[in-house]
């Protein structure tokens, strides 16, 4: 008896304590709402946002309602996160290699340069591109190519856009090829499980990865035209380009510093993973008669991996979480768009940081379950 | 590229080798150099490509002749072990030399050959680097914010006070150590709390009041994540040992603390702060901006404070739990005296990288209009009087971060080393 109402009171309290802060606070905000003349509701969300937003992926003008300016916003969002997150990949995955390298100049290069990027705030870091590195670049008039098509101003970086015709088509092969790569793999694991033969499933998936996408060209009738920007004056002193995609500084600055700090943690990633394989793995592998190439994909890397990939996704999400950096420099990402603007606008400071902070949330619940899924997949069975 | 080793040295000629790669591997160098350095191009009567390529060239060449399994010269030996194992790392040894050697003129001209330092005006600055003239002038705007200069002396008697009393407790005679942990979780932050909030505030003891408005600069930095570590430290703790409680409500409730904190990034939580906060609070109640921003990051840091702590309660073996249970001790006297001396001690690490990560995080405060080091960039840099200096008040600024957080970072691995060792 003594001991259930040991077990039970500091929760009833912790509970009651916890409810009596929400109910406070809601008691609070009813009052302040009252007496400024703002009533709870997302009936907003329909409404028309008339603001505009400098950059979006998805068709937007003032006209749009609010719901769409936060899809907007989100997109930005990804669309940033994503580019950033392929190029700390690349970059981490080099330093990362390149600090367990031979070479004593490398591994320092590869060292110093975690260490420089690790250690600035990262606020600071977009800050010194956007408005100290990007600013010195040249004006559209006087910038010259980059390979040729692709032009680097201080408005921006233009590529030329892709023109498709029949883009349905090509991508139906894209997925033909993805199914079959799927069907050849399974086959070739059953095979070699079963019979012990080994089929080349790289070069062929390889083929196929070039193969079937070509053939659409000349059958499916798709065909790919490239808009290459074109320089054009508006008055006397502005030029602009126009006819190619251009990518503002504020993504350049935005993508340049979340990958090149971001990268820094990640290369660590890998350098664990790496060496958290002991070398008896190897030595062993080696005495059963494996091929060096063998014991790269059959023995390190999987294990490496293991080590790898639950703290760089951690790493990722943390480049996502930090790429609301970019309302400092007016980047329209969620942040800026949907927590700034349209907050300024409708005044419902309530509805809308909840909405932001739950979107963030799910995405980091999101990840964090695929990962526990994905530790608990690839575990080491142990009795 | 092994076909390459042809020309290899062996017993007879291996001097004759030697001298021949060093010679082609200091001309290349010489070459490079000439060019960063004098801006001279020797080798410009060659055809374009192979003169921008002929000190790579040259330098494998030589890289190559040099390279022997086993010489017998000390050196030589630590050269070819190190940067010169095959013919691949040679290539990236001579591409490294030659980025150092290409990037050291322009830079050291820019920061100090051609630097300006001298005068209080943008006139002063005339030369085509750096004008540090601006950092001088502005340096304590930057430290201090737009607190007044005459008082600045109370911010540098704050910090000094707060770190002695931080250094206090390895002074204390031993039958008083007992007690460190309780001085150093409840006493000092109440202790550097007044003291900060007296001195710098003012408005008592016959100093004068200055408001949180004017605070700024390096100097907020340090004060905003001073507070929130000392503030989020005892916060983390009880949220760790709620989510290992074995109460299901409380476990609930703390992993439900942390993993939302933990899932939503800093910016929301300061907009939190500024814009939700102050509606969250009864109508006649006014709390300072600085004070929100500080409990949101107090908040905020808690949470990942919790499972710094959470890692330090795992790693204590079950033997300790068991003995003070057979003890007849109790939970809370088993963690106070049993638990929590031990598993602190092993989290300061990750208390420390928890420290490095919030000063990093500070610089945003200025999105919510507090401005600390990068408000103050910011400000200075609109300066009508001073447009077009932001490379050196970012450089200036990363200087000083990256100074404050590889000290840290480097402490932090120290003390890991140490624990490690002694456990």
């Amino acid at each position: 008896m003594n001991n259930k109402i040991k077990k039970i009171l500091p929760q009833i309290i912790t509970v009651l304590f916890v409810l009596g802060i929400f109910g406070f606070f809601t008691f609070n905000a009813q009052i302040n709402m009252d007496n400024r003349g703002i009533d709870f509701g997302f009936g907003f969300l329909t409404q028309e946002s008339s603001f505009d937003v400098q950059f979006s992926l998805i068709e937007y003008s003032g006209s749009h309602s609010y719901a769409r300016a936060y899809l907007v916003g989100l997109l930005n969002t990804l669309l940033v996160s994503f580019i950033s997150i392929i190029f700390c990949t690349i970059l981490g995955v080099i330093f990362g290699v390149a600090r367990l390298s031979s070479n004593y100049l490398i591994r320092n290069s590869a060292a110093w340069y975690v260490e420089f990027f690790r250690n600035i705030p990262l606020l600071l870091q977009i800050f010194f591109w956007y408005y100290a590195a990007l600013r010195a670049l040249p004006v559209p008039e006087k910038a010259g190519p980059w390979f040729g098509v692709t032009y680097m101003t201080i408005k921006g970086y233009y590529i030329p856009s892709f023109i498709w015709t029949n883009l349905d088509i090509f991508l139906y092969s894209i997925l033909a090829v993805i199914v079959s790569i799927i069907i050849i793999s399974t086959y070739a694991k059953k095979l070699q499980e079963n019979e012990g033969k080994q089929i080349p499933v790289f070069f062929i998936s390889l083929g196929l990865i070039f193969l079937l996408p070509a053939l659409t060209f000349f059958i499916g009738g798709v065909s790919l035209d490239f808009g290459i920007p074109v320089l054009k004056q508006l008055s006397k002193t502005s030029y602009v380009f126009e006819g190619g995609i251009g990518l503002p500084p504020e993504l350049i600055a935005l993508v340049l510093a979340l990958s090149l700090y971001t990268s820094t943690f990640v290369a660590e990633c890998v350098r664990a993973g790496i060496q958290g394989i002991g070398k008896g793995q190897k030595e062993a592998a080696a005495s059963v008669g494996l091929t060096p190439n063998q014991i790269l994909k059959l023995v390190v890397m999987p294990q490496a991996l293991r080590i790898i990939i639950p703290p760089t996704t951690n790493q990722y999400l943390n480049l996502t979480k930090n790429s609301s950096l970019a309302a400092a420099i007016a980047y329209p990402d969620l942040v800026l768009v949907f927590a700034g603007t349209a907050l300024m606008q409708t005044g419902k400071a309530i509805e809308i940081v909840s909405i932001t902070m739950l979107t963030y949330l799910s995405i980091s619940l999101a990840i964090a379950a695929i990962m526990n899924w994905y530790n608990k997949k690839i575990e080491i069975k142990e009795k | 590229m092994n076909s390459l080793n042809f020309l290899k040295s062996n017993k007879q000629n291996f001097y004759y080798f030697l001298y021949l790669g060093l010679f082609f591997f200091s001309i290349s160098i010489i070459d490079v150099a000439i060019n960063a350095f004098l801006k001279i191009n020797i080798t410009s009567f060659l055809p374009g490509m192979l003169s921008i390529f002929l000190p790579l060239i040259l330098g494998f060449i030589g890289l190559n002749f040099i390279r022997t399994e086993y010489s017998g010269i000390k050196s030589l030996d630590i050269i070819n072990k190190n940067i010169n194992t095959n013919n691949f790392n040679a290539i990236l040894t001579l591409l490294i030399i030659f980025a150092i050697i290409k990037a050291t003129p322009p830079s050291l001209s820019w920061m100090i050959f051609d630097a300006n330092i001298s005068g209080d005006t943008k006139e002063a600055c005339t030369g085509t680097g750096a004008c540090w003239t601006y950092v001088k002038v502005w340096f304590r705007r930057f430290m201090y914010g737009m607190y007044p200069n005459d008082l600045h002396w109370r911010i540098n008697l704050a910090f000094i006070l707060v770190i002695a009393l931080g250094f206090f407790g390895f002074f204390l005679r031993d039958n008083l150590k007992k007690y460190l942990a309780l001085y150093y979780v409840i006493i000092y932050p109440i202790i550097a709390f007044l003291v900060i909030y007296y001195l710098i505030s003012g408005g008592a003891f016959g100093l004068v009041w200055v408001e949180t408005g004017a605070w700024g600069g390096l100097s907020l930095t340090f004060i905003v994540s001073f507070f929130c570590l000392i503030f989020c430290f005892p916060l983390g703790m009880v949220l760790a040992l709620g989510r290992r409680s074995n109460l299901p409500m409380i476990r609930y409730i703390s992993i439900g603390y942390i993993e939302f904190w933990r899932g939503v990034p800093l910016i929301t939580v300061l907009f939190m702060s500024s814009v939700m906060f102050p509606m969250f609070l009864p109508e006649d109640f006014f709390m300072d901006k600085l004070v929100r921003v500080i409990i949101a990051i107090t908040l905020f840091e808690g949470a990942y404070c919790a499972e710094v702590i959470r890692g330090g309660l795992q790693a204590l073996p079950r033997g300790q739990y068991d003995a003070a249970k057979s003890l007849g001790m109790g939970y809370w006297k088993m963690h106070i005296f049993v638990i929590l001396p031990q598993a602190l001690k092993l989290v300061i690490p990750g208390i420390c990288n928890t420290f490095l990560a919030l000063v990093k995080d500070t610089p945003l405060i200025f999105v919510v209009g507090l401005a600390e080091l990068a408000g103050m960039l910011a400000l200075a840099k609109t300066n009508p009087k001073w447009l077009g200096f932001a490379m050196e008040g970012y450089i200036f600024a990363a200087i000083i971060f990256w100074i404050i957080c590889y000290a840290m970072s480097k402490y932090s691995y120290n003390l890991e080393a140490k624990y490690k060792t002694e456990r």
